[in-house]
């Protein structure tokens, strides 16, 4: 469980969230949702600690991250993984040696222990056999899944994806969504992907929350959005006409309408 | 870690700026020597001061200063363009994650390599700037090979290749550091990565210059 306490964010002038109050719950699918520039990887970055919050916590279970000392930030990062939105593999490694990375820093196992885990991973998000492939050697979409197999490969308890299905086809997009719920169910962990991708949203939002203007707009679970006359929410699902049509249509079959 | 990262460095800086400072310090070198003996011409001054003139030259200001610069260039820009491309494709927050240091794992190996690496640049491009000055001196058809060798073996001061080691060593402490601060702290697009990597050029060569001046007022009074 993660929870973020009244946090505010501004970059000099610009106030970024105002006041966020949220609890990312332990094996589920936590969503963070809003329009690009909402402050989704803002917040994210605060939640993992990588910026500061200019006002507010974050609790980790019972751990405070602002009042951490350098050792406890570090034990920390160990049960912490992350998918970023441009993936961050490093191009001078091999898509082995990204994955093997976070054990170079954090484990003592030998290079056949690390091989079996970096192995499993990739078998995990069904990409076997490229180990010795270059990040610019493989698309954009096998990219994101070596992405996703450098950020489980310690078995984290926490697990943060920002926009792990932007920029992928419909397909690829969904088979993204399945692996991080079925990683989440798997292990129990808390994870929290930011996203707005509407199928996404649909398929995989047990626990969402929505970005508007700085403040929390809405949260609640995918099963809840069409039922909701949340105006901000409504805006933001149903943007597209096709949508709005499609929702239109599917109320006016339900049985008592 | 660290250890494969200074190698990596050292390779990065050394033998990728070897040519450049080859054909510079050969130059400088002949120049020198031809700018002497034009001055030299009609002058009481000994003939055989030629060897001795290229030499101290050479060892107390042009090696050092002029591969420095050079090295402001090309090394300098190098480290802020990867460093910031790191910043902005969010390889130093995902190194942040996974427990690095990223301040000093991306910047202590190359301020090692370079501390080590360049001084041994600058020794060659001693050495290149005067066999530059001692060809240019026999082309010029009015010395001989001796003479320039009795320059070259008369007034020598140890002290003046220890100034040259000083200066190397300073000089490639402040082109590395600066530009690893600018590639470090880079913010935005492509845009930014082009200024911070002309800044950290600039900034480099014009702190260089002035550690330069004091160096030498410091270490000649
Ligand atoms: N380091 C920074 N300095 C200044 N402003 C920033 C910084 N990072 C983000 N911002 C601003 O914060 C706002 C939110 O940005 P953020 O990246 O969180 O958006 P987002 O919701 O993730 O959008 P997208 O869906 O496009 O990724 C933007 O207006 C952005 O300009
Ligand atoms: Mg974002």
């Amino acid at each position: 469980m993660i929870r973020a306490e009244g946090i505010y964010k501004s970059f000099s002038d610009l106030e970024v969230l105002k006041g966020i109050d949220f609890t990312f719950e332990a094996g589920k699918t936590n969503l963070i949702i809003g329009k690009s520039g909402a402050g989704k990887t803002v917040l994210l970055k605060i939640l993992v600690g990588l910026l500061e919050a200019t006002e507010g916590h974050v609790w980790y279970d019972d751990r405070d991250l602002c009042k951490m000392s350098k050792n406890a930030l570090l034990d920390l990062r160990m049960e912490v993984g992350m998918l970023f939105q441009g993936n961050a593999l490093f191009d001078s490694m091999t898509v082995e040696e990204n994955i093997m990375f976070p054990m170079d820093m954090f484990t003592n196992r030998t290079y056949k222990e690390k091989l079996d885990q970096v192995n499993f991973c990739l078998e995990r998000v069904s990409m076997e056999g490229i180990n010795n492939k270059y990040p610019s050697e493989i698309s954009g979409g096998m990219q994101k899944r070596v992405g996703i197999a450098r950020a489980i490969v310690l078995n984290p308890r926490y697990l943060f994806a920002d926009e792990p299905n932007s920029g992928l086809d419909p397909k690829t997009a969904i088979k993204i969504d399945e692996l991080l719920l079925d990683i989440t169910k798997d292990k129990n962990i808390t994870t929290i992907i930011n996203t707005h991708d509407m199928n996404s949203v649909m398929e995989i939002g047990e626990n969402i929350c929505l970005l508007h203007e700085g403040r929390l707009a809405w949260q609640g679970h995918k099963d809840e959005v069409l039922e909701s006359t949340n105006e901000t929410l409504h805006d933001f699902i149903f943007a597209s006409p096709f949508l709005q049509r499609l929702k239109d249509r599917a109320l006016s079959n339900t049985p008592n309408s | 870690m660290y250890y494969k990262e200074t190698v990596r460095q050292m390779h990065s800086i050394g033998v990728g700026s070897l040519m450049i400072i080859f054909v510079v310090s050969f130059f400088i070198g002949a120049v020198t020597a031809v700018q002497f003996i034009y001055q030299l011409d009609g002058t009481f001054i000994p003939r055989y001061y030629i060897g001795y003139i290229v030499r101290d030259m050479s060892i107390i200001e042009l090696a050092a200063t002029f591969s420095s610069i050079i090295l402001a260039g090309k090394v300098g820009s190098n480290i802020a363009s990867e460093i910031g491309g790191m910043r902005q494709k969010e390889h130093i927050d995902a190194m942040e994650i996974m427990g690095v240091n990223t301040a000093s794992y991306l910047v202590l190996p190359k301020i090692i390599a370079a501390l080590i690496v360049i001084p041994l640049l600058i020794s060659v491009a001693a050495i290149i700037s005067i066999g530059g000055g001692y060809i240019a001196t026999l082309y010029s058809g009015s010395f001989s090979s001796e003479e320039f060798i009795q320059g070259l073996r008369s007034f020598f001061e140890p002290y003046n290749v220890m100034m040259m080691y000083i200066k190397a060593v300073v000089f490639a402490y402040i082109l590395t550091s600066i530009a690893c601060y600018q590639g470090y702290f880079v913010k935005g697009g492509s845009i930014e990565l082009g200024q911070a990597s002309t800044r950290a050029v600039v900034y480099g060569i014009i702190v260089i210059l002035i550690a330069d001046y004091i160096i030498a007022v410091l270490l000649t009074g």
